[in-house]
């Protein structure tokens, strides 16, 4: 046994290493993929944009009462994307509206998951009537049109930010417990769960060591497009004018150009440049994310 | 002499992004009408692609050297309209695990009529039907199961249909993959059984695959013993069984105790170690890192197929000195 | 040492679909393990032998009769439970399904070393014990298979991971359900060897569930016959396999392949329905004698008279009327 304890030490260090190499191997399979790259790669500079906004554009611009361009003017040299009907670049208002955006698309994303994999995990894993009462409440959440019940609850809770997070988290979770809930009952009947039980596990031990794990994958995939989701829900719920009046998301710009008749009056690069950011940060989105089923989901790896 | 089916030194590789895989490397068999060769070995040994090449139905990844001849002529170059008048009514392939290879949604009668109505478009449907009705009954099922459903069949009853629908086309040469290996000892009899007397009677030629030498020995004429992509040991069933030449047939024999035998009890016999990874075999007889009788020479020598008077062949070192 | 016996009694289990008929899928029977004794429990599939092995090891909840340890029932509170799987563990059929494909092999046999703190209770580290587990199971050095993931591993090596899991929590007795079927004929001799050998060094008792008779004679001490529910014929191996008493033991035997001195005794259709268990003899409606008119004598029995459950001891025991009928006309 004095081989055995040296051990402990390189048994662990060995396992990290393992598990770094399954990153890299993870990473080298997601960088084949060519959409997912671009996707990659997109997101990334409007991140990075969102976190440099101080930066690029001086808060000051936000502020009417120190616009210093006319109303609508068309792009110039001074206004690269133009100015809004209070005389603001529009550019400052795209930079500060990623910020919000995104936020609320990762916000309401992340309560989405949780919500939607506890949910899912526990009305798989437990039969009988706790599992039925929850599924059906799924059921009920995913039949009721989302965009009435989100516009009623924007309205009761009142018109922050915050509770735009929640109105979406709170509805979009019923898709990802559907999912995490086939998944469930298809691990629950695996032979190491039956062995697991033998062993003496309770059904925490076996959630979390073994079901999981087994949906992990499937959540972060599920994540990806949970956000376009999201985003797209924000900028459809500011565009009715239930978003957050005191800041600048993409979606209370579209209402704002929408409501001074930009279309009409021909002021496409009020329109424009956030339609624009929104669609393809969704797209991108999706692209990472289809591109993370093909790295995480074992099955399709095994056919390469 | 030209038998129903001729095997003339075949070798398959498979094409990887890590290099070619030898899956078999020069074997060389000879089926003739009415005569049922088995083919043992592990999985991975090789068995079932060699069996993919009587109808061309190895993947395309895979690069076959060598001939297979059905009826004399070569399969692998034969023209795509002669192979697939092969495939409807020269060979045919019986697979395990029936219910997957069923489509649950149709009833069991319009699965066996299928090969016969493209087949034979003239027929009229009630003679489509009597057909299926007849082939069932030679597979030991009344003609009335044809309107069931594979769900409502138990394991055995599927398998059964499979080899109707193997029949319907009257081939000269059926091919049976572990056609038995997923059933019960009772059912593995029926299905043995159907099998026999289809050769009887229909002097069918008959290659059976199975990782169970005792099942061969029960039903074959002739068995080759495949190990790591060749033939080790090839000779007249029993003889195989009983008497095996090669190490590694002994081995396979003895994996299956004669059941009254007291010196198989509380002494199971087994192989130490696992089968070679085909794509690094090792040097030598590439059974010599498992074999209990290995010498000095075997781990550098490459033991060749070697026939005796007796109508029987092994590859191996040993035998060679005898 | 003590023997400790794990012990079925009058055991039945019932599944129910809803609205449908009950399916009797054990239906009384008596059964016994004894630590460094290995029965093996024989059927074919629809016999009821793997709902019986789940039962004993309290997967299901018997419908009448009970399951014992050492003579008391088994406690089915979550701490009484807990208590048992140390003492009784179970290697699964297929151990490509039963090991986590996402957990290397040192965390799959750490699994119960982990759940019953073992570590602290042995005073060992884990790292010792999962090392010891494995070498136990035949797989040396240990170390180097610490971090394989299954799919990395032969049939062979993964079956005696899962051994090494089930020893790891220093069982007294184990149910392996079909241990070899799955496997490569040349490994399944030496996963046979592997269980022959626990049993001699660490005094393990073993119930083998199998449709395999080769295996029983192989490696079992006694063996217990099951059709349709109950045992149908019971005894020290070389008694039930040399000199079978029940028509079905002997066409069961009878088919193995390359049995020389039997003729071929093979039954036509399958093991019926649990839903309708036949009346009298459950046997009856396919048993060659009953057909072939040798037990004409005892006919009226065998379709209508039920046959008592085969007692769990020792002795060779048949569930027949002929057989009965023979015995009383020699004694």
């Amino acid at each position: 046994m004095s081989a055995t304890t040296a051990a402990p030490v390189s048994a662990r260090a060995l396992a990290r290493r393992r598990r770094r190499e399954a990153w890299r191997r993870g990473w080298t399979t997601f960088r084949s993929h060519r959409a997912g790259m671009i996707g990659l790669t997109v997101l990334t500079v409007f991140v990075l944009v969102a976190l440099l906004a101080p930066l690029l554009a001086p808060a000051e611009g936000l502020e009417v009462t120190k616009a210093t361009g006319g109303v609508l003017e068309k792009p110039s040299g001074e206004f690269w994307l133009g100015t809004d009907d209070k005389g603001r670049s529009v550019l400052t208002l795209l930079i500060w509206g990623s910020r919000i955006s995104l936020f609320v698309g990762l916000m309401a994303t992340l309560i989405s998951m949780v919500i939607g994999t506890i949910i899912g995990i526990t009305s798989g894993y437990f039969g009988g009537w706790t599992g039925a009462i929850l599924f059906r409440l799924t059921e009920w959440f995913l039949v009721i049109p989302f965009l009435p019940l989100a516009i009623v609850m924007a309205t009761v809770l009142g018109r922050s930010l915050l509770n735009i997070v929640i109105v979406i988290g709170v509805t979009s979770w019923p898709g990802t417990a559907l999912l995490i809930r086939s998944q469930t009952l298809t691990i629950r009947e695996r032979p190491y769960l039956e062995r697991a039980r033998v062993l003496g596990a309770g059904s925490t031990h076996q959630i979390r060591r073994h079901i999981l794990p087994n949906v992990m994958p499937m959540v972060f995939a599920n994540t990806t497009l949970t956000v376009a989701i999201a985003i797209l829900t924000e900028t459809t719920l500011s565009f009715l004018g239930l978003g957050d009046p005191t800041r600048v998301s993409w979606g209370t710009m579209l209402d704002q150009a929408f409501g001074v008749g930009a279309i009409t009056t021909g002021a496409w690069w009020f329109i424009v440049p956030p339609g624009v950011c929104v669609v393809l940060v969704v797209l991108c989105f999706t692209l990472v994310g289809q591109a993370l089923e093909e790295v995480l989901n074992p099955r399709l790896g095994e056919r390469r | 002499m030209s038998g129903l089916l001729e095997f003339e030194d075949v070798s398959v590789t498979y094409r990887t992004s890590g290099g070619d895989v030898p899956a078999v490397r020069g074997v060389s068999l000879s089926v003739a009408a009415g005569e049922v060769v088995g083919i043992a070995g592990e999985s991975g040994c090789g068995k079932s692609t060699l069996a993919a090449t009587i109808l061309r139905l190895q993947p395309p990844s895979a690069k076959v050297t060598g001939r297979v001849l059905f009826e004399g002529e070569d399969v692998q170059t034969m023209r795509w309209g002669d192979l697939r008048a092969l495939r409807w009514a020269g060979a045919s392939m019986v697979f395990q695990g029936a219910l997957h290879s069923l489509n649950p949604v149709q009833r069991v009668g319009a699965q066996i009529a299928e090969p016969i109505r493209l087949h034979e478009e003239s027929l009229s449907d009630s003679a489509v039907a009597r057909r299926v009705g007849e082939l069932l009954e030679q597979v030991g099922l009344p003609a009335a199961r044809a309107r069931a459903y594979p769900h409502q069949l138990s394991g055995g009853q599927r398998q059964r249909v499979m080899i109707a629908m193997a029949l319907a086309c009257g081939p000269r040469l059926i091919v049976a993959d572990e056609p038995t290996t997923a059933l019960d000892v009772m059912v593995q009899a029926q299905v043995l059984g159907v099998l026999r007397d289809l050769v009887r009677e229909f002097d069918v030629g008959l290659v059976m695959i199975s990782h169970d030498l005792s099942v061969l020995a029960d039903l074959c004429d002739r068995i080759a013993v495949m190990y790591a992509g060749r033939v080790v040991e090839q000779g007249p069933a029993g003889k195989v069984f009983t008497d095996p030449l090669h190490p590694y047939a002994a081995a396979l024999a003895a994996s299956f105790p004669h059941i009254g035998d007291m010196a198989a009890r509380y002494a199971p016999s087994g192989l130490p170690g696992d089968p070679p990874d085909p794509a690094d075999l090792p040097t030598g007889c590439s059974f010599h890192p498992r074999c209990p009788k290995r010498f000095g020479a075997c781990e550098t020598t490459d033991p060749q197929l070697r026939s005796d008077s007796a109508g029987r062949a092994a590859a191996c070192l040993l035998v060679e000195g005898r | 040492m003590t023997d400790t016996v794990l012990e079925a009694r009058g055991l039945s289990v019932t599944f129910g679909s809803r609205g449908g008929p009950l399916a009797r899928a054990v239906d009384g029977v008596d059964l016994s393990v004894r630590t460094g004794e290995i029965v093996a429990l024989v059927g074919e599939s629809g016999s009821g032998k793997t709902t019986l092995a789940r039962a004993l090891l309290g997967l299901e909840r018997p419908s009448a009769g009970d399951v014992l340890l050492d003579g008391a029932s088994l406690d089915r509170s979550a701490r009484g439970l807990r208590a048992f799987r140390r003492r009784v563990q179970l290697v699964l059929q297929d151990p490509a399904g039963a090991l986590n494909p996402r957990h290397t092999v040192y965390e799959s046999v750490a699994e119960g070393i982990r759940l019953h703190r073992l570590d602290s209770a042995t005073g060992r580290t884990e790292t010792d014990l999962v090392a010891e587990a494995l070498s136990s199971a035949g797989l040396r050095p240990p170390e180097r298979l610490f971090l394989r993931y299954p799919h990395e591993l032969s049939g062979g090596q993964r079956q005696r991971v899962l051994i090494a899991g089930a020893l790891a929590m220093n069982p007294q007795l184990l149910v392996a359900d079909e241990p070899v079927s799955s496997l490569d004929a040349s490994i399944r001799g030496e996963i046979l060897a592997l269980i022959l050998h626990l049993r001699d060094t660490l005094g393990l008792g073993v119930l083998v569930v199998t449709h395999d008779l080769g295996l029983a004679w192989n490696i079992a001490d006694r063996i217990a016959v099951m059709y349709l529910g109950r045992v149908v014929e019971a005894g020290p191996t070389e008694d039930v396999l040399r000199d079978p008493q029940h028509p079905y033991t002997r066409a069961l035997l009878s088919v193995v392949p390359e049995i020389d001195h039997m003729d071929p005794v093979v039954l036509t259709g399958e093991v019926p329905d649990p839903t309708r268990i036949p009346h009298g003899c459950r046997f009856h409606p396919r048993c060659p004698a009953l057909a072939d008119g040798s037990a004409a004598a005892v006919a009226d029995a065998c379709r209508g008279t039920a046959l008592p459950i085969l007692p769990a001891g020792e002795g060779h025991h048949t569930a027949c009327h002929l057989v009965a009928a023979r015995q009383g006309a020699a004694s």
